[in-house]
């Protein structure tokens, strides 16, 4: 029950501001807060009841929902949703307080949007149904839709379509593709976990491998899919932005790595080759276009492109640093760029612009607000001793170790680590250093709200670069999984050689076996 | 030795950064405490240097399990830990860092006095001693990784220090920049060992590949590659070339930044790195590339120092050049010398960036030494040590010519030609050196009269430390340099180098010929260079204009900065705004996008027509229909 508890708890305090509706704002924040801290709290408890020991699914629970469809309420987390659920359930409060102060109409619209929206996405990652995946995952839309739609900037009509037309050509897809499975899932209706045991693997594997992947890449957004991101990034609010880059674009990567990985491992191989190529790609040219924006909502957004690229790129390595680099890189991402936009979203609050040419010297006046920013940027950049680095350095090395493709595309995947510094820390130089102007000379730096949003952030941008442990401990097992998937099936598909691929075959030599050969050569 | 004892030197530091860095707002009104904090953090890491020093001469090294403190990063097939080797090597970097450490925060507090950020400043000094601490006590190359960037970053931050001057800021990011390109061959590097060894930590390495002979095994291409990557790393980290543009540009920062991180001791990082890996360059004889690398940056570097006028920046290209010294030291497999070299070069480049400083400071920021001449009536204490600090690099006697030396007896072992661009680079540096002396101190005095009328020596605060690193600068050659190879600092060094010197033997040529020789030719070489500089300088000022075309060009860096911006900077700019964002992004792939569902709006509002609710027009396509169908089966099958 804690798990559903977890999920529906959001849910209730949705009905809960609809009930009430006449309250003054400060009732309907206070509800709202309350019950996403209260979730947060509870959530909690799946961190320290969780078995780091055993690959099975905990907190399961298992109930008949529609038997005529052959659909069950089956929930259930194991080591990477596990986190992308405490993600999900730390962002949210973080968010509610963020909005403290902006939502100047319909603030319980608001509020129940963002709430509804909790529900939605914690249920996608807890889902072990694959009918009530696509329920969860249709029906985030619909509070996202309206974030955009009614509380964003001037374009949100344009942003907010394009966002949900993009999304629903995905799902289409993925409805095709577990409609396909559940015919061949015999008895056992929608449920994914019997889809894992099933040997022999699926008629049209490579099909129904493609609309899996082709809903999620759009969802990431995987380069050439990612012309949504940032129109929606740019006329959503503030908390729209942190959500959508913080927890949506994870259930794309989270979706590949649930189902694209370990239901269709010899597809994913045969795949492999393109999708990398896509994800080295996305990298370089999400950092190269970042580069050049004007807005700094749009730097932020494409900047999402090129990380994400990283995180597909660790999904698909085939080797356990490589997936574990990319779950943890997944969460890595959530709280940085969710920083990120928070930060934009203060300082768009004091300045109402986010063109980078109207900044300029806020150092001077946003001291606080500076180190802050800082921090944050260095993050995003992969400094050691912060968590950008941790899951970077995972995914690179894992890449180059595996043997999954060539040592080229890691070799380019690593210049994204100096085009990030690049584009960060020439916009860090735009917005912060120089002489401010009168307007920025009188920004007033962070209040106690604000310190209070990005405070918690920073702790766990801290935690994970000193310390990952907890992080990659509790994950280490449910990557072992897929590792061994896609390891085991995959291994027909490469068939290819690099220099150093072949170190750990070549036999080498003891000590004494080069000493016997110095013998010989000396008689 | 103790863990704990390397704790304490590792943290203290730490503790100070947080200090100044979240009670900053409180310590503002009080300029004492804040420099006084900061300068006792690295007191008591230079207490535990000296602690560990004496422990390592006793021959306890810290290293191997014993030395690990937790497991960082960790997963099925991989462990890398956070954990410390601490041995003869160690403590000589450990002692430069906090021992020139300590000397440049006590000057700081006079230097840095009414700044605006002081606390900011001392936060970052702090932070910046604790990332190098971490980058020389790792026990692995991850870690000396972390300590890598963080080094990386405190530069960036201090050289932008002043944020508000728009060539600050600029100079801090292309420090970054330029050492992430390092950086990124650093990374690559360790990926390979990580294939090739299955692990990062260097007794597990070394070990292996000592006990494998890779050379014999794989013809050492794994080890090539993997120690051409690292290289990468220390040539954007030390500036050799192609990655030194960065270190001019860094004197945007304020001096006793330079004098420590851009002198003494970052940018001596690469250095370390590679005596550290000695064992891995000697099994793939990659020493060479090192060395070559490191004596074509000597001399071009010194080439540009005679051209400038800009003290600073005379002492910045005269670091670049110097690291390319040790680099031949270490690349010729003179490990120790290298070694001895970065030492006596943090005492003296220390001595001479804070002499520069205190020059500076009376002459209100000016830097260009056309507008000096005569400060020695002045400035008597700042012109000795400078001059002591310029004579330890370029004249005989003095540290600097002990362990230059080394080097250069060493290289001539190795490769003639070599030894011949360093000698005459070592010609040109004193002849640059004892320029800046004597244009600066003697001669007539060009000062302009509002600056010349508040002349001053520096407060004792300030001199002191100059006084101080003065000492060791003129004697500390002659203490543990004398013997060549034989000499104190070989034998502490000895067992660091043990192993690489086996494999190395019969690789480089034994160091032929009697070191006394080589020590008074290089002895002339450097006199006949500064009398060169006297007959020249000691009366003239420098031109204001370059004469000849290749004064110009020489005086112009080789205009390396705008052939980098040409070639790189501006088409890669230009390529991601038009060609990928315009046309690629908003053009092709967003074109694509609206361009679909601009034409299902078009498809549906045909179709739409034929929605016309005429029931006559349904069944005429009905019947239209049926006779399709039925000519088709009765005429096609």
């Amino acid at each position: 029950m804690l798990l559903s508890t977890v999920i529906f708890l959001p849910l209730l305090g949705v009905v809960a501001i609809a009930l009430l509706r006449g309250m003054g704002a400060s009732a309907i924040k206070g509800i709202a807060m309350g019950v996403a801290v209260l979730t947060f709290l509870i959530s909690l408890g799946l961190y320290t009841g969780f078995d780091a020991t055993t690959t099975e699914m905990q907190f399961a629970e298992s109930r008949a929902w529609i038997p005529q469809l052959g659909t069950r309420y089956d929930i259930g987390i194991d080591g990477i949703s596990l986190w992308l659920v405490l993600l999900t359930t730390f962002l949210t409060p973080v968010c509610i307080l963020a909005a403290w102060n902006s939502v100047e109409k319909g603030l319980s619209g608001f509020m129940m949007s963002l709430l509804a929206l909790e529900t939605g996405m914690l249920g996608v990652f807890c889902a072990m149904d694959l009918f009530l995946f696509f329920v969860f995952w249709e029906s985030m839309l619909i509070p996202m839709y309206f974030l955009i739609g009614i509380w964003g900037g001037e374009r949100r009509v344009y942003a907010t379509i394009k966002f949900v037309l993009y999304t629903m050509a995905g799902s289409a897809l993925m409805l095709v593709g577990i409609l396909a499975l559940y015919f061949q899932n015999g008895d056992n209706g929608f449920a994914l976990l019997p889809l894992y045991e099933r040997v022999g693997g699926f008629t049209h594997a490579n099909l129904l491998f493609m609309a899996f992947f082709i809903a999620f890449a759009i969802k990431v957004p995987l380069f050439p899919f990612h012309t949504w991101l940032p129109d929606a990034h740019v006329e959503a609010p503030t908390v729209g932005s942190v959500i959508l880059a913080g927890v949506l674009l994870k259930m794309g990567t989270y979706g590949i790595v649930r189902f694209c990985l370990p239901l269709f491992p010899e597809a994913a191989a045969t795949y492999t080759p393109l999708i990398v190529t896509l994800a080295v790609v996305g990298i370089i040219y999400g950092a190269l276009v970042a580069m050049v924006q004007p807005d700094l909502k749009k730097l932020v957004a494409y900047s999402s492109v090129s990380h994400l690229g990283f995180v597909v790129l660790g999904l698909f390595t085939q080797h356990h640093a490589g997936i574990q680099g990319g779950v943890l890189q997944m969460i890595n991402h959530g709280l940085s760029t969710g920083a990120l936009f928070l930060l934009v979203g203060m300082i768009y609050e004091r300045r109402h612009s986010r063109m980078i040419v109207d900044f300029g010297g806020v150092a001077k006046s946003m001291p606080i607000f500076a180190t802050v920013f800082m921090i944050t940027t260095l993050s995003s950049i992969g400094l050691p001793g912060l968590n950008g680095f941790v899951g970077e350095f995972m995914i690179l090395l894992g890449s180059f170790h595996s043997g999954a493709f060539s040592k080229v595309y890691v070799v380019l995947a690593a210049t994204g680590v100096i085009l990030a510094a690049v584009y960060m820390l020439w916009m860090f130089q735009r917005v912060m250093f120089g002489t401010p102007d009168k307007t920025n000379a009188a920004l007033p730096d962070l209040n106690a709200r604000e310190l209070a949003v990005l405070l918690p952030v920073m702790l766990f941008i801290v935690w994970i670069g000193v310390y990952p442990k907890p992080f990659l401990n509790r994950m280490e097992k449910s990557v072992g999984v897929v590792v061994t998937k896609v390891r085991q099936e995959a291994a027909p598909a490469m068939g290819h050689t690099d220099f150093l691929d072949n170190l750990d075959d070549i036999e080498r030599p003891t000590a004494t076996d080069v000493q016997h050969q110095k013998e010989a050569e000396r008689k | 030795m103790s863990r704990t004892l390397v704790i304490v030197l590792l943290i203290s530091p730490l503790f100070g950064f947080l200090i100044n860095g979240l009670f900053g707002k409180f310590l503002k009104g009080n300029e004492k405490l804040s420099g006084g904090i900061g300068a006792l953090a690295v007191l008591v890491s230079f207490i535990c240097a000296i602690v560990a020093f004496a422990g390592v001469q006793g021959g306890a090294v810290l290293e191997g399990e014993s030395g690990v403190l937790y497991e960082w990063i960790a997963g099925e097939g991989f462990t890398f830990n956070i954990g410390f080797h601490v041995d003869a090597l160690t403590t000589v970097m450990l002692l430069v860092i906090t021992g020139v450490g300590f000397l440049i925060h006590v000057y700081s507090i006079g230097y840095m006095h009414g700044d605006a950020g002081y606390t900011r400043y001392f936060a970052y000094l702090n932070l910046f001693v604790f990332a190098m601490l971490v980058l020389v006590l790792g026990n692995n190359y991850l870690m000396m990784f972390v300590g890598w960037e963080g080094v990386g970053l405190c530069s960036y931050l201090l050289i932008g220090f002043w944020y508000e001057k728009q060539s600050a800021t600029d100079a801090g990011k292309k420090a970054f920049i330029v050492n992430r390109i390092g950086d990124f061959g650093f990374l690559l590097g360790m990926f390979t060992l990580f294939a090739a060894f299955g692990s990062l930590d260097f007794a597990a390495i070394f070990g292996a590949a000592e006990a494998n002979d890779f050379q014999q095994v794989f013809g050492g291409i794994t080890l090539v590659i993997a120690t051409l990557l690292l290289f990468v790393g220390a040539v954007g980290k030390s500036a050799q070339i192609p990655l030194y543009v960065w270190l001019p540009d860094a004197m945007e920062g304020p001096t006793p930044v330079s004098a420590l991180i851009h002198a003494a001791t970052m940018v001596t990082a690469g250095v370390y790195m590679i005596a550290r890996s000695a064992v891995l360059y000697e099994l793939a004889h990659t020493g060479e590339v090192v060395a070559w690398i490191g004596v074509l940056t000597a001399f071009f570097a010194a080439t540009i120092a005679i051209t400038q006028n800009d003290i600073k920046r005379i002492l910045a290209y005269s670091t670049v050049s110097q690291l390319g010294y040790m680099f031949v030291g270490v690349g010729v497999g003179a490990y120790a010398s290298g070694i001895f070299h970065l030492m006596t070069h943090a005492f003296f480049k220390g001595l001479m960036f804070l002499a520069a400083g205190s020059v500076m400071h009376a002459m209100a920021n000016e830097l260009d030494m056309r507008k000096m001449g005569g400060l020695k009536a002045k400035m008597p204490i700042t012109h000795w040590t400078f001059f002591i600090g310029a004579f330890a690099m370029a004249g005989p006697f003095l540290s600097g010519f002990w362990s230059k030396d080394e080097i250069l007896h060493s290289a001539w072992g190795s490769n003639p030609a070599i030894y011949v661009i360093g000698l005459i680079t070592a010609f040109l540096t004193a002849f640059y050196m004892f320029r800046l002396i004597f244009v600066t101190f003697y001669g007539q005095s060009r000062v302009e009269s509002d600056v010349a009328a508040h002349l001053h020596e520096s407060p004792p605060v300030m001199w002191v430390p100059l006084a101080i690193l003065a000492i060791p600068s003129a004697i500390i050659g002659l203490l543990l340099g004398w013997g060549g190879h034989d000499s104190a600092f070989h034998h502490f060094t000895d067992n660091v180098f043990k192993a690489a010197k086996e494999i190395g033997s019969g690789g480089h040529g034994e160091a032929s010929g009697s070191m006394v020789l080589f020590m008074i030719i290089s002895g002339i070489v450097g006199l006949v260079g500064i009398g060169a500089a006297w007959m020249r300088y000691s009366k003239r000022t420098p031109s204001a204009q370059p004469g000849t075309a290749l004064h110009k060009l020489v005086a112009n860096k080789y205009y390396i900065d705008e052939i980098y911006t040409a070639v790189f900077v501006q088409p890669i700019k230009n390529v991601s705004h038009y060609l990928l964002w315009r046309i690629v992004d908003t053009g092709i792939i967003d074109g694509i996008v609206n361009g679909v569902a601009g034409a299902i709006r078009i498809v549906g509002g045909t179709l739409r027509r034929l929605q016309t609710g005429v029931v006559q027009a349904y069944i005429v396509s009905m019947v239209v229909g049926i006779v399709i169908f039925l000519a088709y089966y009765l005429f096609m099958l």
